[in-house]
């Protein structure tokens, strides 16, 4: 178990479909200073792949990527 | 992935304006330029007094696909302009109606909505565009 990584911002992108839960990531991740970290849940089922092909073409760090069946939750840390 | 995207929007029903505000919004959140060059109906979708109008959809959606559209903006889903505003505030999107469906309309960049930013021909277009990709909507 990975040790608990301290969030500096939230998105909450529940109930937004494709695109907007990456749009408002990387509105809110342009608010963050290098190293900081962004936490964000979503519902739309396409956001897993999203935020992997996102996290790696931007270069920010995906942290955590998990789900409770339901919501998927991304933890990102700015490049 | 810095390679510019570039949409030629020709179709100005809903759906399709939908599908290209969405591609705009994807580009630019990974940080790509977009340049949008607003053609004949699309153009026309853009004017300031028709932008939140009911503007249909394609023919292929008949009715069960007005169906899907309507349930999916029941359910949130942004409009077409919200989406392409949203891309916008992320910056590196740039939106300009074609000059000379602008006299085919016989439109001023005064009767456009304030997304698009200006008024240019083709060669310019592809000038902006560069070596990026060019896809028509």
């Amino acid at each position: 178990m990975s040790p608990l990584v301290e969030i500096d911002e939230r998105v909450d992108a529940r109930g937004l479909a494709c695109p907007m839960p990456i749009v408002k990531t990387a509105q809110a991740m342009k608010m963050l200073a290098s190293g900081q970290v962004l936490e964000v849940v979503a519902t739309d089922a396409g956001a897993v792949k999203d935020f992997a092909a996102w996290s790696k073409s931007t270069g920010n760090e995906l942290l955590e990527a998990d789900s409770d069946g339901a919501v998927y939750r991304f933890v990102i840390r700015k490049k | 992935m810095d390679e510019s995207l570039n949409l030629v929007l020709f179709s100005g029903t809903d759906d399709k304006l939908q599908a290209a505000a969405i591609l705009a919004a994807g580009a630019a959140a990974l940080g790509r330029p977009v340049n949008v060059f607003l053609q004949y109906w699309a153009l026309d979708a853009f004017r300031a007094d028709r932008i939140d109008r009911d503007h249909g959809l394609a023919p292929e959606a008949g009715v069960e696909g007005r169906g899907h559209v309507d349930a999916l903006r029941a359910a949130g889903q942004a409009s077409w302009a919200e989406t392409m505003l949203q891309a916008k505030e992320l910056g590196g999107v740039d939106i300009q109606a074609c000059s000379l469906s602008m006299d085919l309309l016989g439109l001023e960049q005064t009767d456009l909505d304030p997304l698009v930013d200006g008024v240019e021909g083709v060669t310019a277009f592809y000038l902006n565009a560069g070596a990026g990709q060019i896809v028509f909507i």
